[in-house]
């Protein structure tokens, strides 16, 4: 049984391993966080989100200080999505983000079945408004 | 109110003892201060005897529905009343609820629009009514009384908000409750547009209304209204909304009157009681097809309005069973002298809003819905303050705490088949406007803010791009206001309004919901000035999701030292349309151009000087070298990017001059930047050796936790701390003494301060 758990990641219940939905790459336990399985970039925040302001004359530029946070992008080691981004205080110890309780995620799938695909959601349509 | 701690090492007094000297302390309470027992609980009270009873004679399903229909319908009425003749601008953009209330006070019903967050916190000021006022032979609870409540250490969010409350009675019984409240806007605050962020103490936010008795016979008490009036800038508004906000609560209760009628009390009781039961139960049975799991995120505030430094928000979001457990913990100590701080109620009302807005949009809207949810905080920090701290800015800590509960909570609901909304990236949480206030044109002292507070980017969602400056986190259906309409009243104009502020992004495969810039400046007054209140300078307020990228930041411009109306009318053509036009090519010589962040205390302005700001974006969803080329490309056309960080974030190729995407190129372009991500990356267990740190680094001024270790609280660097269940005082200096120190330091150093006397 595998359960996809975000955009990019499932898990193997039976393997008890994260996976990437992109490339079938097995990242690694799901007894740990996903990340430790991942490749990790240090990104400068202006990289991102470009200064609008010339920073060589303002001291606020719509771009993030990169002495006070950086962006972590996490990537699949075997095919190189970004499986997730952390804004983090430069130093600040990674998020264990995600940490899924295994026995009990096995016993509420047993119950429902693989998905061939996860549930998007009911789309907001426009009210047709009320008439006789 | 009063608990009893009993000394270790005396003797234990036995439980008459106790009993006798609960009675005495309650007997003779000085003062009734805020209740920490109602203002610390947010769940439904105990079902009453009378509750039971009434359930026991009538609780037909298709009864009670048809009568929450009715209520429902009353309350939206009652609604559309105080929007379409509330005298704030507030109300007339729908800041602004109605409700009707159980007899204990518990929200049951309330309208289908406007600021959930505000009814689902005024069951506090209802329930002090009860516990204080109801059995007071000098106070009572009576028909054709109402009360009236402001103050947040009694509910509700902040102090510009005022409710109105009414008893609602049925043959000399009291049986329900009906309440509307309005972001009023003016308060009498040591700044003017009710929300101080110079206030220091709760004595600098003005007026604070504890629930009192403002209204007898159904009508407005005169003395109370003229000491109330006397109090604000806004002596008008305050009578005129007062008295819009009775009007609403007395079309609602005439429709509850109408019910009870045809129906019954029965009917009423039992369809308020059942209604909440029933969602409650409900929400209990939707959280339980969650996966369990913990989920840890973190949103840093990146100034007190005051001072820029870093102040986390720290959330574990559980789930077990059918219990969600929001675990506050970790983050940032109160400040004992700024106003972001919140008290506990507020950020419990703001995640109640996520759930009901963002997760499960088809549940009645009452308390009910986040009745069943756990919330942990450190008492005395910035999520659940003291009664001493002041709170007037507690929306920074309020939204902030909501984002966090908002990125939480996707990661949930992914997995989850069970569905109401798509998964949603964060929406953007701050309030980019202007507050303004001074003499208007027409001679009037006002005080109040730009709607534009109410243009939030939206976050992507899984399949779709956020929606641009749609609609504010705390409401659902309110409006970006009509600023012509706007403009009749106040002496400034927004010179650029409503324009898209490029490469503000937040990228993705799906791209967040971006904001607008707009340029304010002073035309027809001498006494007249602006503030703003937002986070988010220096460092983004909120996450991505899945690979999606956070918005940027967002600064403070002024152009001052020009008279941009004379401009216009000698040399147009020098004028621009665009903070990144006019800031970088300075068009107006002689005139200053600087950059501040968003927390600016209110400031007055001269004629013709320019205010620039711009709305923030959602966040983005997904990694954006999957977003399809062809959204890259609308995206310059509209104006949202520029064409060279397009091609460079998004690794699309196309022609510069037709924008016709070469889609091989675009693909071997994704191709190379994945394989260059493989390169640059360095495997987790390498990249932490380097990364992390053991304190929060030097060069920043940091407040909370640091890592796991959720119980030492810094408080400004890594030598202050405390432990999160011990409070202790955090006391910001004056930014103003921290830069002429900065500046004596430096005289010294010059040897120039010319023997002055210390
Ligand atoms: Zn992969």
């Amino acid at each position: 049984m595998k359960v996809p758990m975000t955009e990019y990641l499932r898990i193997d219940l039976d393997s008890e391993k994260w996976e990437c939905r992109v490339c079938d790459h097995e990242i690694g336990p799901a007894t740990k966080g996903y990340k430790e399985g991942m490749l990790v970039h240090d990104r400068d925040p202006r990289e991102i989100h470009p200064p609008i302001l010339d920073p060589d004359k303002y001291r606020y530029t719509f771009c993030p200080d990169p002495e006070w946070v950086r962006i972590l992008e996490y990537y699949c080691p075997h095919c190189g999505t970004m499986v997730e981004t952390e804004y983090a205080i430069p130093g600040h110890p990674p998020l264990h983000d995600m940490q899924p309780d295994l026995p009990v995620l096995r016993a509420q799938w047993a119950g429902r079945g693989q998905l061939a695909e996860p549930v998007v959601g009911p789309e907001v349509l426009a009210d047709q408004g009320h008439s006789h | 109110m009063n608990k009893i701690a009993t000394p270790a090492k005396t003797k234990t007094p036995s439980s008459e003892e106790l009993a006798l000297i609960e009675k005495f302390l309650n007997d003779t309470t000085l003062f009734l201060g805020p209740d920490p027992e109602i203002m610390q609980n947010h769940d439904l009270m105990p079902r009453s005897a009378v509750e039971d009873e009434a359930i026991g004679r009538m609780s037909d399903a298709h009864t009670i529905a048809k009568i929450r229909d009715r209520i429902q319908a009353g309350c939206d009425e009652g609604y559309e009343m105080v929007e379409q003749m509330g005298a704030a601008p507030g109300a007339k953009w729908g800041d602004v609820i109605t409700g009707v209330y159980s007899a204990s006070g518990d929200l049951a019903i309330a309208s289908a629009g406007g600021v959930l967050l505000f009814s689902a916190l005024v069951h506090h000021p209802i329930k002090f009514i009860i516990k204080n006022w109801l059995n007071d032979p000098t106070v009572g609870v009576r028909e054709g009384d109402g009360f009236i409540h402001n103050d947040s250490r009694y509910g509700n969010v902040h102090n510009t908000d005022q409710s109105m409350i009414l008893p609602i009675f049925h043959d000399g019984k009291l049986v329900c409750w009906v309440a509307s409240t309005v972001h009023e806007g003016e308060n009498g605050a040591i700044e003017p547009g009710g929300m101080p962020s110079m206030a220091e103490s709760p004595s600098d936010e003005g007026l604070k209304m504890c629930p009192f008795k403002v209204v007898e016979n159904y009508e407005i008490k005169r003395d109370l209204l003229t000491f109330l009036q006397n109090s604000v800038r806004e002596p008008k508004l305050q009578y005129e909304d007062m008295k819009v906000k009775l009007y609403a609560c007395l079309r609602i209760k005439q429709r509850i009157v109408e019910t009870l009628g045809t129906d019954g009390p029965d009917a009423l009781v039992s369809t308020l009681r059942l209604t909440m039961e029933n969602v409650r139960t409900e929400v209990k049975r939707r959280v339980s097809e969650w996966p369990d799991m913990t989920v840890r995120t973190y949103v840093i505030q990146d100034s007190t309005l005051r001072e820029n430094c870093v102040v986390k928000v720290n959330c574990k979001l559980t789930k077990t069973g059918d219990r969600l457990i929001f675990d506050f913990r970790g983050s940032a100590p109160e400040f004992t002298n700024r106003p972001t701080n919140t008290i506990v109620a507020g950020l419990k009302g703001m995640l109640s809003q996520l759930f009901l807005c963002y997760v499960w949009p088809d549940l009645p809207r009452g308390q009910a819905a986040f009745a069943p949810i756990e919330v942990i905080t450190d008492p005395h920090s910035i999520m659940n303050c003291s009664y001493d701290a002041p709170n007037s800015q507690s929306l920074m800590s309020i939204f902030t705490g909501f984002t966090a509960g908002q990125h939480a909570v996707a990661k949930f609901l992914y997995s989850c088949p069970e569905k109401y909304t798509k998964v949603h990236a964060p929406t953007f949480n701050m309030i980019n406007t202007f507050i303004w206030g001074g003499v208007s044109q027409h001679g009037e002292t006002l005080g109040n803010l730009c709607a534009d507070l109410n243009g939030m980017g939206a976050g992507a969602t899984v399949d779709r791009d956020g929606e641009h400056a749609l609609a504010p986190i705390f409401a659902t259906m309110a409006d970006i206001g009509e600023q012509e309409l706007n403009e009749e009243d106040v002496p400034f104009l927004q010179l650029v309004s409503k324009k898209m502020t490029r490469d503000a992004i937040a990228p993705g495969k799906y791209r967040g919901g971006q904001g607008y810039t707009m340029m304010v400046a002073t035309k027809d007054s001498d006494q007249w000035g602006f503030m703003t209140t937002c986070q988010g300078a220096k460092i983004p307020p909120m996450q991505g999701l899945f690979g999606g990228y956070a918005c940027g930041t967002y600064p403070l411009a002024k152009i001052r030292g020009v008279d941009v109306y004379d401009v216009l009318l000698e040399t147009p053509e020098k004028f621009r349309h665009s903070i990144e036009e006019l800031m970088n090519e300075r068009p107006f010589e002689g005139a200053s151009y600087t950059t501040h962040h968003m927390g600016m205390g209110f400031e007055i302005s001269k004629r013709g000087e320019l205010f620039m700001i711009s709305q923030g974006a959602g966040a983005g969803y997904g990694d954006l070298l999957e977003r399809d080329p062809a959204g890259v490309v609308r995206d310059i056309e509209e104006g949202l990017i520029s064409p060279g960080v397009a091609e460079r974030l998004y690794k699309v190729k196309f022609d510069p001059a037709t924008l016709a995407i070469d889609h091989q190129a675009t693909a071997t372009a994704r191709d190379a930047e994945r394989k260059a991500r493989l390169a640059r990356g360095v495997p987790y267990a390498e990249f932490v050796k380097t990364w992390n740190k053991p304190t929060p680094p030097a060069h920043l001024q940091y407040f909370g936790c640091w890592g796991e270790d959720i119980d030492k609280l810094y408080m400004g660097s890594a030598e202050r701390f405390r432990t999160g269940s011990e409070p202790k005082p955090n006391y910001m200096p004056n930014p103003k003494d921290v830069r002429i120190a900065e500046l004596e330091a430096r005289l010294a150093a010059l040897d120039a301060l010319g023997g002055e006397k210390q």
